[in-house]
């Protein structure tokens, strides 16, 4: 492209209404919810801006229970979500040859059934009289009157399943990248199999591990459908309160407030992740640019 | 000897991981396909009874359903072809172009594929709660659907961007092309691939969204949200037949695009041998 052109306002235009959607309605409404989160009143009285900020202190008091139940859930997933997607993404990258897009295509498989769905499908997996109760009843891991559905398992398994193409994605992103030519020369200096995964594997596939675990994390620790749908209001997670505060009891500073308690949180991972890798590779741009 | 046994065995083993992997992530799809020809007794369709082609044959007999497919899928289309338009001169300037505040805005975009749905969903509602309650609805949904997307469309587009090489546009400009023919004749083709996916995964995120258009849906009935408002109450095996249409034609249209992808880059494979033939006739 001339270098003219690069002078010009052009980029700014580009930008201009994708930018400006997302400005007016992704950040102007975090404005709005987070004014929201410190006024008073009810929906009958109306809601006046009284600069509450106890409504914060009140918010976490009352709802931690929730809170930490949040982050054990979604961390017990995302470690789980890890475990199962490492190996995956391992043998897709280094062993898939010819058959890595379609082994790719049954990863994301899940996204193209509709969430709900895929949840209730759960649901017949894990009900009381399917195949897996009485196959662990048969074992003896589980008791003969209990049950994996309405509990911690079933909803944990949920937000697992749910969120796992988002850990495999990055962590096979950045496998594939790996030069196979440092792994060779890996084992030509007589490194064992696990020296060579330890030292150079590992390492160099850390990137992806990271933006597996936090795109894993965040979407695990905001959600509310698998709390639902898989478990009791014993498994209640901030999601759910959000929720029931915003849609159903009509209390919209307290639910403002815990939503903006959750998005700092986030943002907080994101901005430490952003330091560690840059802000091109948050939008996957690694690559050497053209 | 031992050694390479031993190896053999971690390279089954870890096959074998892998396969049960896969397997975690297609169970529960194939749960769902083989449910959607129950006969159940009651009004859930979890526990299997009888084999029936009934729900496929009335895919539509549940009260209300195809009024809300018909809603998520004429929302789906309008905002993949909004966000995909908007995301892809996003893309285009932040991959073509140096300027002042590329960093905060890659960073910007990014931010919204971090943040949880629910915080998403709730501070749009707020808003349109303080600019005096419009009607929520149709138009609010689409509001949202195409504040979500975007980011994803700026992702899928821009790699394929970074990708691309700048001496075919300076080449059509080298023979008189203006920017504007230069884009539509060169570029625009060239980067269709990217943009068909992303505007794939617009769609497909689209008629999935449950979480978002809860929040902004006033009364208007999506899919999935007819999903939600029916867990409570019945659960019939239509909703299982029209998820595995969405999930088969979802499917066939993600294999075209590969498929036409894989084409296409082997069209651009071809150039550099045409070029040694410009070099060989010079």
């Amino acid at each position: 492209m001339p270098a003219r052109l690069r002078k010009t306002s052009l980029p700014y235009l580009l930008l201009l209404p994708g930018l400006g959607w997302l400005l007016l309605f992704f950040a102007l409404p975090l404005v709005y919810m987070l004014l929201e989160s410190l006024k008073t009143g009810t929906i009958y009285t109306g809601f006046k801006l009284t600069w509450e900020f106890s409504n914060y202190t009140d918010a976490l008091k009352n709802y931690d229970k929730q809170f930490i139940r949040s982050f054990e859930y979604a961390g017990l997933a995302t470690s789980i979500a890890l475990m199962i997607g490492y190996p995956l993404a391992y043998v897709i990258a280094f062993r898939g040859g010819r058959w890595r897009n379609a082994l790719l295509l049954m990863v994301i498989a899940p996204f193209f059934v509709t969430y709900l769905i895929r949840t209730l499908s759960w649901e017949t997996i894990l009900s009381d009289s399917g195949v897996v109760v009485s196959t662990l009843k048969s074992i003896g891991i589980v008791s003969q009157d209990g049950r994996l559905l309405d509990t911690t398992v079933s909803v944990v398994a949920g937000i697992t399943y749910n969120f796992l193409p988002f850990m495999i994605l990055p962590l096979y992103a950045s496998l594939e990248r790996i030069d196979s030519r440092l792994l060779e020369a890996g084992y030509d200096l007589y490194g064992r199999r696990r020296d060579v995964f330890l030292r150079v594997t590992l390492p160099l596939s850390m990137p992806g591990v990271v933006a597996g675990v936090l795109l894993t994390f965040i979407p695990a620790a905001g959600d509310f459908v698998n709390a639902q749908l898989l478990g009791t209001p014993k498994q209640f997670m901030i999601g759910n309160v959000i929720q029931s505060r915003y849609l159903v009891v009509t209390d919209y500073p307290t639910a403002a407030a815990l939503s903006f308690l959750l998005m700092a949180f986030s943002l907080i991972l994101v901005i430490i992740w952003a330091r560690v890798a840059g802000t091109e590779a948050l939008l996957g741009a690694e690559e050497e640019r053209a | 000897m031992t050694a390479a046994i031993r190896r053999r065995g971690l390279d089954w083993l870890l096959n074998v991981y892998g396969l049960l992997a896969l397997i975690y992530l297609l169970v529960p799809i194939a749960v769902i396909i083989v449910f959607s020809f129950n006969n159940p007794r009651g009004r859930f369709n979890f526990i299997w009874q009888e084999f029936s082609l009934d729900a496929w044959q009335h895919p539509f007999a549940v009260q209300g359903v195809g009024d809300a497919l018909k809603t998520s899928i004429e929302i789906a289309a309008v905002s993949t072809v909004v966000a995909t338009a908007l995301g892809t001169l996003t893309a285009l300037a932040l991959v073509r172009y140096e300027f002042k505040f590329r960093s905060p805005v890659n960073f910007f975009i990014f931010i919204p594929l971090a943040t949880p749905e629910v915080v998403l969903g709730a501070a749009l509602l707020s808003q349109f709660l303080n600019w005096g309650a419009p009607q929520l609805g149709f138009a609010t949904i689409l509001i949202a659907h195409v504040m979500f997307n975007l980011s994803f469309v700026v992702i899928t587009v821009r790699s394929r961007l970074i990708g691309f090489d700048r001496s075919l546009e300076e080449a059509a400009q080298d023979l008189g092309a203006t920017p504007w023919q230069t884009f539509r004749l060169v570029t625009l083709p060239l980067i269709m691939p990217g943009v068909l996916a992303a505007a794939l995964l617009a769609f497909a995120l689209s008629i999935d969204d449950f979480v978002i258009t809860n929040f902004n849906s006033g009364s208007t009935i999506t899919f999935p949200l007819f999903i939600w408002g029916a867990a409570r109450v019945a659960i019939q095996p239509q909703i299982y037949v029209i998820a595995t249409m969405i999930f088969l034609v979802t499917v066939a249209a993600m294999v075209l695009t590969v498929w036409q992808q894989r084409r296409a880059e082997k069209m651009a494979a071809v150039r550099p041998d045409d070029a040694e033939l410009v070099g060989a006739a010079a």
